[in-house]
């Protein structure tokens, strides 16, 4: 027993730093934040949270190479799951977790097991397909699951029946809790950072694992791998389950921190999303996802809040007949238009640098080389998050 | 029986959508072997060449009339179209068939916006993988998108169709079945013929012209044809750049019957690959007869008949067969041996 902890707990030296570092960077957020105006509670829980959804795609992804553009419907399950537990049994978070994990994985297993027959870009279009159904179905027929349009939302009438086995029904629409605390905005985001630490932690462990060794095997080539006797898809199965259980785990996250689930969670644009995080921070890096995540989230809440004045505020510098054409052509790409900025950004990395945002960081080291393997720095991520 | 044939006849027109844009899915997949993910806002670029179009010749001069008042006191504004001023009835005529004859406009713009995108971004992805090619194409699509939203603003823009047009056509009395047992809108068969007549052009222009014939041989065996002294790499070019205008003309005339907004290349982007792969990726006819068939299939799973047994197959037949289809025959309807297996 002792000793199946220790190969469990015991990591390389390498790891281990990576993991300490990391932790620093997320538990620390809201000092490093602050000078970039996102320091506050909503927006470093999604932070967090797409995090979560990120490393969580990047396991199938990163490390098997299929590119699935239905994980959104994983999202969605997990979200429903968590509402649902909300208002049936308690405002408890834990069991909220627990059965938007189990469920999501549920479906993976359902949606892996046929998607997986197939692999490159019939793979992609099945998960898609599927990814749309999920979203079309819960629009329509299944609207006494998902309350259709208006969605699914806790009520004063929930039976709610493990609180109020213990408790009498307080006044208002009660909000989650861990073992009887309601959470307040910031601890609601490190209890979102803590699950994401955890999540990075079996992440890294996976990637380390003999495990994680076989998926990359897969993405390198598959056929070697099915001539030399494995069964590819069982592993496959297992790293597309995984990956679907993050993407649940995260959904149920959002429920918890706003409790509310509606359909365009699940719709593919928002699996493109991931798609991009992913890409942009560095496909099949542990980090890369995240900064991705955290940079695009950064994008869509602070970037599309810039409007005219801010813009003009901030070219202050640059004589004036010239101000107003900078600004002029500027507010095209910030406010509305953030995701013009979005859509070169991406187009640009997949075309110059296809390793993100993580192989411009080596690229830069291998510069400055001094002459050693570049790794994937640790010391250098918080400023590539910038 | 009737309601059947009605149906039938309700699946064509989007049917026809479907099988433009797959059909130029595959023409850009089977010549330069790319995974287009912007093919759907070339659909959503051709529908605004319309919207574009229309707004040219409608463009008006205001002029005050000192002498009326109009019912709120104001002086009287009185609006005239340019085009109405400079060509008189002729203008007008101009304005009332605008939808149609946006494809004037559209088939150059769209041609130019094609060859641009195929020599500026795609043309340094022949040697990367499908999925940095879906990427690269999928981050275009959203700058596409994002781009006609800054222009045109985020709400559809409605097109009115000719009024001739306006009407539905008695197709049951050309049957012999009596006044208004079954009838269809004019400009939803005018859609239909268009895209018919579309798809022949398109065959026709393969099989009997030496540049099909080129680029017939090119699909089938590129290196060969390029040792042969064709350059060949330029020819793919523009067939890319007519995947593009069939693309765009299929969003042009679809205008009057959605209006068009920014998002609705992404729309059909979904629906019109899960018809290249129902079609068999790589083969034309596939494509074109998987278009039509996922457009009627679509229109019978909403009759009420149906929804009343299967409740919600209106909203995921389409997904439904691909995946069917995926599962039992993975080369799809007519798809080749060895096209997108390694």
């Amino acid at each position: 027993m002792n000793a199946t902890a220790k190969t469990l707990f015991s990591m390389s030296r390498r790891d281990l730093i990576t993991l300490v570092i990391f932790a620093l960077v997320v538990l620390a957020m809201p000092i490093w934040l602050s000078p970039l105006g996102a320091a506050y509670p909503g927006l470093m829980q999604k932070f967090a949270i797409y995090a979560i959804f990120a490393l969580g795609f990047n396991i199938l992804f990163g490390l098997t190479g299929y590119l699935s553009f239905g994980h959104a419907a994983f999202l969605g399950v997990g979200s429903y799951t968590a509402v649902w537990s909300f208002k049936l049994l308690s405002m408890d978070v834990i069991p909220a977790i627990i059965f938007a994990v189990i469920l999501s994985g549920i479906f993976a297993v359902a949606i892996g097991y046929l998607s997986l027959r197939r692999t490159g870009i019939y793979f992609s279009i099945l998960t898609l397909a599927f990814a749309q159904m999920s979203y079309n179905l819960a629009y329509s027929v299944l609207t006494p699951i998902t309350n259709g349009e208006t969605s699914l939302q806790l009520s004063l009438r929930d039976p709610r029946v493990l609180d109020l086995a213990f408790g009498p029904r307080e006044p208002g629409l009660p909000s989650a809790s861990l073992f009887g605390h309601t959470f307040s905005g910031l601890e609601a985001f490190y209890f979102c950072a803590v699950v994401l630490l955890l999540a990075f932690f079996i992440a890294q462990k996976i990637f380390s694992s003999p495990f994680g060794m076989m998926l990359r095997a897969i993405k390198s080539n598959q056929t070697r791998m099915n001539y030399a006797g494995f069964n590819t898809r069982s592993y496959a199965m297992t790293a597309f389950v995984i990956s679907g259980m993050y993407a649940g785990l995260a959904g149920a996250l959002l429920a918890i921190t706003d409790p509310l689930a509606g359909a365009e969670r699940m719709q593919w644009t928002a699996s493109g999303e991931v798609v991009l995080m992913t890409i942009l921070g560095g496909v099949g890096t542990l980090i890369g996802p995240v900064i991705g995540a955290w940079l695009i989230k950064y994008f869509e809440n602070i970037f599309s809040a810039f409007n005219d004045t801010a813009l003009t505020h901030f070219f202050g510098f640059v004589p004036d007949g010239l101000r107003e054409v900078v600004v002029a052509i500027s507010s095209k790409f910030v406010g509305e238009g953030w995701q013009l900025t979005l859509g070169l950004l991406f187009v640009l990395v997949v075309m110059f640098l296809p390793g993100g945002i993580m192989e411009g960081v080596r690229r830069i080291r291998g510069l400055f080389g001094s002459g050693r393997t570049p790794q994937t720095g640790a010391v250098s991520r918080p400023q590539a998050a910038e | 029986m009737n309601a059947i044939l009605a149906q039938l006849l309700n699946g064509l027109d989007k049917g026809g959508a479907y099988a433009l844009i797959a059909l130029g899915l595959t023409l850009v997949f089977g010549t330069l072997g790319v995974v287009n993910f912007a093919h759907g806002a070339l659909f959503m670029l051709g529908a605004f060449c319309a919207v574009a179009f229309r707004q040219l010749i409608t463009l008006e001069t205001v002029t005050l009339d000192p002498e009326k008042l109009s019912p709120w006191g104001a002086p009287l504004e009185i609006r005239t179209p340019l085009a109405q001023s400079w060509f008189g009835d002729f203008g007008g005529v101009l304005i009332e068939y605008s939808v149609p004859l946006s494809i004037l406009l559209a088939i150059p713009v769209m041609a130019i916006i094609g060859i641009a995108m195929e020599r500026g971004i795609i043309k340094h992805f022949y040697k990367r993988s499908h999925a940095e090619q879906i990427l690269v194409t999928f981050g275009l699509a959203i700058v596409l998108q994002e781009l006609v939203k800054a222009i045109f603003g985020a709400n559809p823009i409605s097109q009115p169709m000719p009024s001739v047009l306006r009407g539905a056509a008695d197709v049951g009395m050309w049957l012999g079945m009596g006044p208004n047992v079954l009838t269809y809108p004019w400009w939803r068969l005018t859609y239909f013929l268009f895209a018919t007549a579309i798809i022949g052009g398109v065959f026709a222009f393969l099989r009997f012209t030496t540049f099909g014939l080129v680029v017939r041989a090119g699909m089938a065996d590129r290196e060969t044809v390029g040792l042969l002294g064709i350059n060949i790499a330029r020819r793919f070019t523009i067939m890319f750049g007519l995947a593009a205008v069939v693309a765009g003309l299929a969003g042009v005339m679809y205008t009057p019957l959605v209006p068009p907004n920014y998002h609705l290349g992404m729309d059909f982007l979904v629906l019109s690959f899960v018809v290249v792969v129902v079609g068999g990726m790589g083969s034309l006819p596939g494509a074109v007869a998987a278009g039509f068939l996922l457009g009627i299939l679509q229109s019978f799973a909403s009759m009420t008949e149906i929804k009343s047994i299967l409740p919600g197959i209106d909203q995921i037949i389409v997904y439904l067969t691909a995946v069917i289809v995926l599962l039992v025959r993975p080369r799809g309807l007519f798809g080749r041996r060895g096209v997108m297996e390694s």
